[in-house]
């Protein structure tokens, strides 16, 4: 799937400079966000424009609700390929290359070079002070970073997987979100927590939590979920060279995606969502790996003759309300999918702000798809019905456009 | 124990930036503690095994240096060191008396937990660090911050909640900070802070090691005898002592939480003992005595500047007050109470400095107007400070306000401008 162009695509168009490196503000958009496959190789003429859109439909990854490789289409040549974990690392070698003050902390990213290998070959580049093996007290190296962020470092803490910190929540609410704020703006935490979280294959209840549900209310924090390996590296630098506490969410099941990202520098915006597939029929919001399940749900919603619009909103604090408002006016209908809990999750706290600032323009009530209020069970089948499938999708879908 | 610190040796060959830790030694290195000729290395396990039965361990009382300091007939402290210790637990107690005033004539509110009897170990420890050096303390935060040099003023304005307070009025009692002097707060929960000191203390290591610069701050870390139950106590008492880094952990044993007695809430109630078992030395001192506190702070600062790791202080000391000011304090004895009040850490260093000839009586009481009317002014400057305004309420959630995101309209929330108003929907 392409990465779309959204918000003021056309004047943007216009003004793309591939050189430019920065995060794109508003005014700048597509520079750094759009489709690896056209913009950024060559120029933003008509003509590519239009085989974009052709294109898109073809994109839309096959079968497995994981794919391991996406499709690629014919490119203009430059980039290269590579997995999400490796983009990650990609991103993260590059702003440790580029500032010294950036260092890594958590269990195992040093000799093991990261349970998901996020990290591997940093210490041996970079030193064991650098990427520090941590031992087995979250709450404790994670206050640690905080300290060494107020200090003048910008640690990336990762946790083994995010349950984990749930351990170090004391650090990361009081500490993380809080401390800019009550020593009046003197110290800062630009700080990264990142680490993998999600439902995976049989994990267990413990290791397939998703704690963006409880993070979401800590003032003062970002959070972030990629989804893509282009994204991935863009979110990871973009993280790393904000000022604020940025929470990253990576999810387990998404690691192997394979992708081609560009050779040149590029970050994504934190605050931006990303526009998947332009429609007009509704707009299904979603995140992380529910990306992949909407996407081969709209494989089969568009062969039914529907024209669903896919955003990855990415951002889930704080909310792009513009992508997201601009999508609800034009198409009316809202679906959510998510893989949050359904009490308190994103989705909820997502169809609240839809509900508050775009009551008018909806049709339908706004509905949401989550996972089950459960423990996520060890037995397979029991597992699978706790997250939102591709069935379920275009039932809502179907539902909802009647 | 002994091979606490004798990490395994680097996987992929001795590249000099990937020690982190000293190469295995067949026998550690002896460093004298505390002047003494007794070296205090890393225990062995018989070591430990007997330290719990004889104070002829490696962590030892200072009562022993003190007594051979005494003998040689060398003063500890020269005037000038005296008069600026005196006058740094003066304006602690002036201070702290002042803050129950107002907060009884209702000029602050919340929870406001005052330090009065404490001032021997903010005093001795705080006034050997140099600026860069950082502080972290707890909600007992208010003397930590005027040792380490932010001004009354501040101080009391922050306690106001007034817009000159050290951290905008946003902060509060409990919330003490100053970039400009490494004080790092301030924090409400016990324990808390403790991670964010070893994070100071990492940094200054990695200054050191990584960015090649020349670095030698430490980090001192205040908190209570509550404390040490906590698990983020061990858990940064195992990293430091772990990592070397140059942080000294400071107990404020004052008996009491709130109204649960130390004895009743720890199994060994003997904390100096819980560094050993990491691989730091463990130090118990008379916390009334500021000049006993003050030996054994030269001692662990230098360490630690040194580059030889942490060190564990557990200062024995007693609150006159209650633990804050909502507290009625019923539970402590009188006599214990009577008992600490006789030990006075101010009326100590008074007899002390007054008997060696180092000050006389005069020079005391002009220190003592003097701090009285600084008090004062502070309170008079605060009182004249201004509330903060709507304005400021949405600042400094983030550092970078693009954090508040993309409003309906596709502006950032913050480039609305009722957001300076404080008025901005985010």
């Amino acid at each position: 799937m392409a990465a779309r162009i959204h918000g003021g695509a056309a004047t943007a168009l216009s003004t793309f400079n591939p050189k430019k490196l920065v995060a794109p503000s508003r005014t700048n958009l597509p520079a750094a966000r759009s489709s690896k496959r056209c913009i950024v190789a060559g120029g933003g003429s008509d003509a590519s424009k239009k085989s974009l859109s052709v294109r898109h439909s073809q994109k839309l990854i096959a079968n497995a609700a994981v794919a391991t490789k996406a499709e690629t289409s014919a490119t203009t040549g430059t980039g290269h390929e590579l997995l999400l974990f490796e983009a990650l690392q990609e991103g993260l070698e590059e702003e440790m290359d580029r500032d010294p003050h950036v260092c890594v902390m958590g269990e195992d990213v040093g000799h093991y070079g990261g349970s998901y290998k996020v990290t591997k070959g940093l210490a041996d580049k970079f030193g064991d002070l650098r990427v520090l093996d941590t031992p087995i007290c979250e709450n404790a190296f994670t206050g640690m970073g905080i300290g060494a962020a107020m200090t003048g470092l910008r640690p990336v803490i990762e946790g083994m997987n995010m349950g984990f910190l749930l351990l170090a929540f004391n650090q990361i609410s009081n500490n993380c979100g809080m401390l800019h704020y009550t020593s009046g703006g003197q110290f800062t935490i630009p700080v990264v927590i990142r680490g993998p979280g999600g439902v995976g294959r049989q994990l267990g209840a413990e290791h397939s939590q998703r704690l963006e549900s409880y993070f979401q209310s800590i003032p003062g924090i970002q959070m972030v979920a990629c989804s893509t390996p282009y994204n991935a590296k863009g979110l990871m630098k973009a993280a790393i060279r904000s000022e604020n506490p940025v929470i990253l969410f990576e999810h387990v099941l998404l690691y192997n995606l394979k992708e081609k990202i560009p050779d040149e520098e590029y970050i994504c915006n934190l605050e931006e969502a990303e526009m998947v597939r332009p429609g007009e029929h509704i707009t299904i919001l979603t995140y992380s790996r529910m990306r992949y399940h909407v996407m081969q749900a709209a494989k089969t919603l568009v062969n039914k003759g529907y024209d669903p619009e896919v955003i990855d909103i990415r951002s889930l604090k704080p909310f792009d309300l513009y992508t997201i408002g601009n999508s609800v006016k034009k198409t009316h209908r809202v679906l959510i999918v998510e893989e949050c809990m359904r009490t308190g999750g994103i989705g909820a706290s997502l169809t609240a702000a839809i509900n508050e600032n775009f009551h008018d323009y909806l049709d339908a009530p706004v509905m949401c798809l989550s996972s089950q209020d459960v423990p996520t069970p060890y037995a397979g089948t029991l597992e699978e019905w706790t997250v939102v499938q591709p069935a379920q999708i275009v039932t809502a879908v179907e539902q909802l456009c009647q | 124990m002994a091979t606490s610190f004798s990490a395994t040796l680097p996987l992929h060959g001795s590249q000099e930036n990937r020690l982190l830790l000293p190469p295995i030694r067949l026998a550690p290195p002896p460093s004298s503690f505390l002047g003494s000729t007794r070296s205090l290395t890393i225990p062995s396990s018989r070591r430990l095994y007997h330290a719990h039965a004889s104070r002829r361990s490696p962590v030892v009382g200072v009562q022993e240096v003190v007594k051979e300091k005494k003998v040689t007939n060398s003063l500890l402290i020269t005037k000038e060191e005296g008069l600026v210790l005196y006058e740094d637990m003066i304006l602690g107690r002036s201070f702290e008396d002042m803050c129950a005033q107002m907060y009884y004539r209702g000029k602050m509110f919340g929870f406001v937990h005052l330090y009065n009897g404490q001032e021997a170990v903010s005093t001795g420890f705080i006034k050997l660090l140099t600026q860069s050096d950082s502080v972290v303390s707890t909600y007992r935060d208010h003397v930590h911050a005027l040792s380490k040099g932010v001004s009354a003023r501040a101080v009391m304005s922050e306690l106001f909640g007034k817009v000159t307070g050290c951290c905008r009025g946003q902060g509060g009692s409990m919330h003490m900070f100053s970039k400009e002097h490494n004080m790092l707060g301030g924090f409400a929960f016990i324990g808390e802070g403790i991670p964010v000191a070893t994070g100071a203390a990492f940094t200054s290591k990695y200054k050191r090691e990584v960015l090649k610069q020349d670095c030698d701050d430490v980090t001192v870390a205040f908190f209570g005898d509550g404390t040490c139950n906590n698990g983020q106590f061990y858990e940064c008492l195992n990293m430091a002592a772990l990592y070397k880094l140059p942080i000294i952990f400071v107990v404020e044993n004052n008996l009491w939480a709130i109204g649960m007695s130390h004895l009743r809430s720890t199994s060994d109630p003997e904390i100096w003992k819980k560094g050993p078992a990491f691989g730091m030395p463990g130090v118990h001192v008379d916390g009334m005595d500021v000049l006993k506190v003050r030996e054994v702070a030269k001692e662990a600062v230098t360490r630690a500047r040194r580059g030889e790791g942490p060190t564990l202080v557990e200062c024995e000391t007693y609150r006159f007050r209650g633990h804050s000011l909502a507290d009625p304090d019923e539970l402590r004895d009188a006599a214990e109470k009577a008992k600490y009040a006789a030990r006075d850490p101010i009326t100590a260093l008074k007899k002390y400095l007054v008997e060696n000839k180092l000050a006389n009586e005069g020079e005391l009481k002009t220190i003592e107007k003097k701090i009285d009317e600084l008090v004062e002014e502070a309170v008079e400057f605060a009182d004249a400070s201004p509330q903060p305004g709507r304005s400021q309420l949405l600042e400094n959630v983030f550092a970078d306000p693009k954090g508040f995101g993309i409003g309906p309209d596709g502006r950032y929330r913050c480039e609305d401008p009722k957001f300076t108003e404080g008025t901005a929907q985010v």
